[in-house]
């Protein structure tokens, strides 16, 4: 039962979509070739899929080992960004000094960015017992003004006339595309390492053996002396790590430089992302590709069908909602109450 | 209730069930049982874990149908088809396992289980005074998380007797009292069947079943083994019905105990939780060789003390807890495994084992140290191979090493947890509850098992509410109450009496002075 409701959350949110779209006088029949067909019928399409699925993919991978351990990093979006700052900030100022380091210098530097910004939260909760829900949230627009910050004053590029942006990155500090003609890089292969290396820490190591514990019963985690506190710091390293590599393979990939807006929620669909795979890496790499299609499917429809881009919102809203409601009623079994007047006589034969 | 009982007459049997049977798959729970409940009987239902008990409550109860036989109720045939229906017809059930939830009060918990609307002013009063009435004194607005197993039991007595029902299930019910308590409940349960209420009395406490109870059906392999009048039956001959040989005691050879292998020493502790307990200055000493039992009524501080020892909760000073000779109250739980250290807690569901994990994953949650992980991976195959050897040594009853553990039956899982605990050969061994809900094959074979323990060397300290196990296998016994301790006295200078009145706080100035040579 639990294994086909992401499948079916994804057949009713597409029945819902197209009943939605009916109503707004399109012909489901081209709004669905609109929506699914024609954005990956090329091969630079096919290339947006995987390009687009990849910071879901990197995101989603990593904040879900901490959902399996009750941490609740919502903040992917905050720690992308952070990853794309200090990243960035490497490229753009020792890229020509670190010649051909560049690139794995500003991974690394990514990665660190993110788990720096996750640290903010990790702290708080395990020394003050805030909630890492909030904080993780919070410093998510912190990060994005932060950055707007940075490219709308001192990373601008002069020769930008004027638009709050900064200098494009040198061609050595760019993350390589996997093949021509479309735009997917090196990035998507890290999310399929990653999803490998997250399969292996799930099921063999001790450490996502006790992630698990922690997670599923936390008495038992401390009857076995599990400690909560090194569970909350690893998963937010994981999760902004993670994000901060997705962060730097888009900046650094597709984008090309820093700008005020990197990202269309990507943070945040990868929430999605993440419970659609049902938290495990299989899943989250199919669930990924499902979310790409969606944000394409949106750009395409907003093209040939002239609907608002809120359209790829409602789909990816649609879609959270059917698999919530799966697992509620996997979990629970609706039932009449009636009310005490209304009391039934005790049945007798039957 | 005097109303109901006269629409059920006097002849007809309140309950009859005919020709009960149940299977699941391949096992058979239940074949072809009959059973016969007269109004304002108490019928005691006797059984080894796995006998078939639980799968016939849960018939009677509404909660599984079964697959073929018939159920009379007050000399109508009925079809029971979920709980609420049973509510409905005059069945109440106190659970061996409580459905309370533990963020919510008494009151508010009742309120959910009752079928009926109650004003809250209003059912608070009426809990009271049932409570009152029934001498289970429990405080309506207390928070359910912060009573204890004890407590909160009485709160589901409660709330099946204000359901004014005409038949009560009792699983398992005196398992946490006190032998005080016991008495009262029992007093309770014979003026409510006097009163006309039948009551079905799930237990294998043969002395309470023979004292209580007026009839008895024994369950043996899903089967009815023999009905029996219980007051004119033997221990040994209704054990004999129920196992179907004859069952050895459990004995102490005398010995030297060895040197010290855990100590308190004026463990104290203040509690966060508002209805916990403060420990105040306790001082005990278990030597390698020896077992020693902590008596006394749950909620006392045995919750707190447990965790004191097991580093789930540190001590203001290392000092306040020796273990191996070495101070260790500023180390976690962990730590103190590795210096030998072993620990078989109260609830065994979500503390002793991970539900939803299989039994060589739980194997896991403490073995780490024994060679299930290595250069930080599990090792799945020793984890299986241990679970194994577990599974056959405890004799296990469950599929596999690959059931999890939320599909063993309480007792079954117990034998794992003490079999895994066990087998991780401890130093030092803390045991709650060993064999509370357990039957009693299974608590002689545990039983047994703490005893070799022992032989073998090692420190064992067992925190029980049952005062016959621990006669049975302590060489020393202390007292809990109010968060203190007794001096541990050699079990054979204990009358039954002294502990109850210890158990009620009275062993301060009398016990101290009394048996300060006795204690080690």
């Amino acid at each position: 039962m639990r294994i086909v409701s992401s499948p079916l959350a994804a057949l009713a949110m597409v029945i819902t979509g197209f009943l939605v779209l009916g109503a707004l006088g399109k012909d489901p029949l081209t709004a669905f070739k609109v929506f699914f067909i024609e954005p990956v019928s090329s091969l630079y399409g096919i290339g947006e899929l995987l390009l687009k699925a990849t910071p879901l993919m990197l995101c989603a991978l990593g904040i879900a080992p901490g959902y399996r351990a009750n941490v609740w990093n919502i903040g992917a979006e905050g720690q992308f960004t952070a990853g794309a700052i200090t990243g960035g900030g490497v490229g753009l100022f020792y890229g020509a000094f670190l010649a051909h380091w560049a690139l794995p210098a500003m991974l690394i530097a990514a990665v660190l960015g993110g788990m720096a910004w996750a640290a903010i939260p990790a702290f708080l909760r395990t020394r003050f017992r805030t909630s890492e829900i909030f904080v993780s949230l919070m410093l998510v627009y912190i990060a994005q003004l932060l950055l707007s910050y940075l490219v709308h004053g001192p990373w601008r590029d002069p020769a930008g006339q004027n638009f709050p942006q900064s200098p494009p990155f040198a061609d050595n500090a760019l993350v390589p595309t996997l093949f021509a003609g479309a735009r997917v890089n090196l990035g998507f292969v890290f999310a399929l390492l990653l999803a490998g290396v997250s399969w292996w820490f799930g099921s063999a190591t001790a450490a996502g053996y006790r992630l698990r514990v922690g997670g599923s019963a936390p008495a038992a985690a401390a009857y076995a002396g599990i400690s909560e506190r090194a569970n909350i710091w690893l998963a937010m390293m994981i999760g902004g790590g993670a994000a901060g590599l997705a962060g730097i393979c888009e900046v650094a990939g597709p984008i090309g430089l820093l700008q005020p807006v990197i990202s269309p929620g990507y943070g945040y669909a990868a929430i999605i992302v993440a419970f659609l795979g049902r938290l495990h890496p299989l899943g989250i790499v199919l669930a990924s590709l499902l979310m790409s299609a969606l944000y394409l499917g949106g750009e395409s429809a907003q093209l040939e069908l002239q609907l608002p881009s809120s359209v790829s919102g409602l789909f990816q809203g649609a879609l959270l909602f059917f698999l919530l409601a799966a697992e509620l009623f996997i979990n629970f079994r609706l039932r009449r109450v009636r009310s005490s007047r209304a009391r039934v006589p005790a049945p007798t034969a039957a | 209730m005097v109303e109901q009982l006269a629409s059920s007459g006097g002849a007809v049997p309140r309950l009859v069930l005919q020709g009960i049977s149940k299977r699941y798959g391949d096992v058979i729970a239940n074949r072809e049982v009959d059973l016969r409940v007269a109004a304002g009987e108490i019928h005691a239902v006797l059984g080894e874990n796995g006998a078939g008990k639980s799968t016939l409550m849960k018939i009677i109860y509404g909660v599984t149908e079964p697959d073929a036989g018939s159920i009379q109720w007050e000399g109508a045939a009925v079809t029971i088809r979920s709980p609420a229906q049973a509510r409905r017809l005059g069945i109440g059930m106190v659970f061996q396992h409580f459905a309370l939830f533990e963020t919510l009060t008494v009151a508010e918990n009742i309120s959910l289980a009752l079928d009926e609307r109650v004003a809250a002013a209003q059912l608070a009063a009426r809990i009271r005074s049932v409570s009152e009435r029934y001498g289970l004194p429990i405080d309506p607005q207390r928070l359910v998380h912060s009573m204890s197993v004890g407590e909160r039991q009485r709160v589901e007595i409660v709330r099946c007797l204000l359901q004014s029902p005409r038949l009560l299930i009792m699983d398992e019910p005196t398992s946490v009292l006190t032998p005080q308590a016991v008495r009262e409940l029992f007093a309770t349960l014979r003026r409510l069947a006097e009163e006309g209420l039948s009551i079905l009395y799930i237990s294998h406490k043969l002395d309470e079943i023979r004292e209580l109870c007026d009839t008895a059906t024994v369950l043996r392999n899903g089967r009815v083994s023999g009905t029996a009048i219980p007051r004119q039956e033997s221990n040994a001959s209704l054990a004999r019905l129920m196992v179907g040989t004859e069952l050895k005691e459990c004995h102490l050879e005398p010995h030297e105990a060895g040197a010290i292998q855990l100590e308190l020493i004026a463990l104290t502790l203040a509690t966060e939780d508002p209805f916990g307990t403060a420990l105040r200055n306790l001082n005990l000493r278990v030597r390698s060789g020896e077992i020693v039992g902590i008596a006394g009524v749950s909620g006392n501080g045995q919750k707190e003390l447990q965790a004191a020892i097991s580093g789930e909760t540190l001590c203001e000073e290392r000092g306040m807890v020796r273990l191996c000779g070495q101070q260790v109250g500023r180390l976690n739980p962990a730590q103190r495994r590795r210096l030998g250290f072993g620990f078989v807690p109260e609830e065994r569901l979500g503390r002793g084992a991970v539900p939803g994990m299989d039994l060589a994953d739980n194997s896991v949650l403490t073995g780490a140290g024994a060679g299930l992980v290595r250069h930080g991976l599990v090792q799945r195959d020793a984890a299986r191979a241990f679970a194994r050897a577990t599974i056959a040594e405890f004799s296990v009853v469950c599929e596999s090493e690959q059931a999890r553990a939320d599909s063993l039956s309480g007792g079954n899982l117990q034998k794992f947890i003490v079999g895994r605990e066990i087998r991780l050969a401890p130093k030092v061994l803390l045991v709650a509850q060993p064999t509370w809900g357990v039957d009693v094959g299974s608590s002689l074979q545990i039983r047994q098992a703490l005893i070799d323990l022992r032989q073998a060397g090692v420190a064992v300290l067992v925190i029980s509410e049952e005062l016959d196990e621990l006669f049975a296998i302590c060489d020393r016994l202390a007292v809990m109450a109010a968060g203190r301790l007794s001096v541990a006295v050699p079990s054979a200078q204990l009358a039954g009496e002294t502990i109850g009145q210890w158990m009620t706080g009275g062993f301060e100035a009398a016990a101290a002075a009394r048996v300060e040579h006795a204690a080690v």
